[in-house]
């Protein structure tokens, strides 16, 4: 997909400015509330005309301001995934699906009702109405009637963030089904980093009605590092489980980890570590209330505004972890160096089961 | 047994004929209007909620007497139908418009509400996924603003019913022609004689009201229960 919007749009004092041009099949569009992330793809949706300027997609003109192009929302093939899901209730699960479907042009028609309900999961639903469904199913729902509109782009905007966190890291690997199973390109909006980093490979951050950067997800994760109250967040796919003496071991990258038993139900599962939960050690210390004692390669420094990120290669592992520039000085931190980490069991938070 | 006269019957016909013709003929229009108010943007939206509104503040005998300059033999309309050899006042005609004027503020008030009750996501969504604007009004819009337009016709209906005011300047009081119950209960009404056939007409006139009602409450809740 490559797309180029240069459009500038006003409300009251708030003004959207937004030049860019990328190409990619899973962009993310970042921002805090209030940054135009919605009002930037309500524009590209055909939902709202800006006040000048001009959107190309794949080579297709969808608006020009100077040569009088505005192409309807239903000419320009680009599905929606809302907020609030927006299910119409009036229809079932089955007629909701094939919405799009129907309205779609038989030529374009690449993707059928079958594969996509049994890749989402949604065959036992289809004649459910949808005000019996859980806040995942609704979702899963609404994500499946945008993927059979088979558009030539699909906009995500903040889909998981009316999901509590457990559903939100289980929709997912749907949300991704999209580029990786049905092979079509998607710009997610989120306001969550983590989110960006499972989801996409380049970001556009927005601020303020303007576009501040225009980088990789993992990138802008550790630009952000040192504002964040949390951190860089380290996610880990831990898995095999097995209990030893009141906790919990999993398998990481070759090596071992533990965690405090309150994970004992979770076999295989993604985690989330922040940076800020990982102290460093320049010689092995000779006894450690931390019952994660790894030895580890420096990898790489990096700086985010007042602090450090250390990038470490614990096995075939990679972590990040925060410390200030004084910490970074006397334990002599530079790349290639040997260091140990320490970290609490109960640092690690589940995200989800795998 | 309530004890009717032959033109009782025919006034009870009439005023089922009238309401029915009245709240179908304003249901368009009553939609159109109520769409427009709803979801577009234009210069003398404002203007346009006041004269949909205004016949529910006027005096009945007011918008009768309006309508009578309107549709009269020397009228702004009358006398361009007059030609056509169209001729409206004193007809069963006149009463349906009359009631149709009266009652339409309800049926807009009504499907405004329901339409008002609409995500707008919902039809953005619909937009999104290959919609044009009349396929979304007729997908989207028109089935989820069914309780406003059952609620809305209800009323209309009910209205019509009991309409008096209008009808009587416009449509005159001839039995078996304009005669609608209030109409004929009115002319019993001012003979002391014919006190229980007046009791017998307005006892029809409750009981087409509460079958209406019951109709209206039944259908709402199907409709709940489907939503």
């Amino acid at each position: 997909m490559q797309l180029s919007m240069s459009v500038k749009k006003s409300f009251g004092s708030f003004t959207l400015s937004a030049a860019m041009s990328v190409c990619g099949d899973r962009i993310g569009i970042f921002g805090a509330s209030g940054s135009g992330k919605s009002t930037l793809v309500s524009m590209l949706a055909g939902l709202l005309e800006p006040d000048s300027g001009e959107i190309v997609l794949n080579g297709e003109c969808l608006y020009s301001h100077t040569k009088g192009i505005n192409l309807r929302p239903e000419q320009r093939r680009i599905a929606m995934v809302f907020q609030q899901h927006c299910l119409f209730p009036h229809l079932s699960v089955r007629n909701n699906l094939l919405y799009g479907f129907k309205r779609c042009r038989p030529e374009h028609r690449t993707i059928d009702f079958e594969t996509l309900a049994d890749v989402l999961k949604l065959g036992g639903l289809l004649d459910r109405g949808v005000s019996n469904l859980s806040g995942g199913e609704k979702q899963r729902v609404a994500l499946g009637r945008a993927i059979l509109a088979n558009p030539r782009l699909l906009l995500m905007d903040e889909p998981l963030s009316a999901l509590d966190d457990a559903l939100r890291f289980q929709i997912i690997p749907y949300l991704k089904s999209v580029s990786e199973h049905f092979g079509i390109p998607y710009l997610f909006i989120s306001h969550s980093l983590v989110e960006m980093r499972l989801m996409t490979d380049m970001v556009l951050a927005f601020e303020k009605g303007r576009l501040l950067e225009q980088t990789t997800s993992e990138q802008l994760a550790r630009i952000r590092m040192g504002q964040s109250p949390v951190g860089y967040i380290n996610l880990l796919k831990l898995t095999g489980m097995t209990k030893r003496d009141g906790m919990c071991s999993y398998c990481w990258k070759g090596g071992e980890l533990l965690l405090s038993s309150s994970n004992r139900d979770t076999v295989s599962g993604l985690f989330e570590l922040s940076s800020k939960d990982i102290i460093l050690f320049k010689k092995h210390p000779e006894a450690i209330s931390a019952r994660n004692l790894l030895k580890c390669t420096v990898a790489g420094l990096f700086e985010s505004v007042s602090k450090i990120g250390v990038e470490l290669k614990c096995g075939d592992g990679m972590l990040v972890a925060e410390i200030v520039p004084d910490a970074a000085r006397e334990l002599g931190i530079e790349k290639g160096g040997i260091v140990y980490i320490a970290i609490k069991a109960s640092a690690f938070r589940r995200l989800a089961a795998l | 047994m309530i004890p009717l006269a032959s033109t009782d019957y025919d006034a009870i016909r009439l005023s089922v004929q009238v309401a029915t013709a009245a709240t179908l003929l304003s249901l368009p229009f009553g939609f159109a209007v109520a769409y427009l108010i709803t979801f577009v943007t234009f210069r003398g939206k404002l203007l346009l909620e006041v004269l949909v509104n205004l016949p529910l503040t006027l005096p009945p005998v007011v918008v009768g007497y309006f309508l009578l300059l309107l549709l009269g033999r020397h009228g702004w309309l009358g006398s361009l139908l007059n030609e056509a050899g169209i001729r409206l006042i004193f007809t069963l005609k006149a009463a349906i418009i009359a009631s149709a004027v009266v009652g339409f503020p309800l049926l807009v008030r009504s499907l405004r509400i329901g339409m008002e009750g609409i995500d707008p996501h919902l039809i953005n969504a619909s937009r999104t996924l290959g919609a044009c604007w009349h396929d979304t009004l007729l997908t989207v819009i028109l089935p989820l603003s069914l309780p406003g337009l059952v609620a809305g016709s209800s009323l209309m209906f009910a209205r019509s019913l009991g309409e008096f005011g209008a009808t009587i300047i416009v449509a005159g009081n001839i039995p078996g022609v304009t005669q609608t119950i209030p109409l004929a209960i009115y002319e019993y009404a001012s003979s002391p004689s014919s006190e229980t056939m007046a009791f017998s007409l307005c006892l029809v006139s409750v009981a087409i009201s509460l079958v209406v009602l019951f109709l209206h409450e039944m259908m709402a809740k199907k409709m709940a229960r489907r939503n």
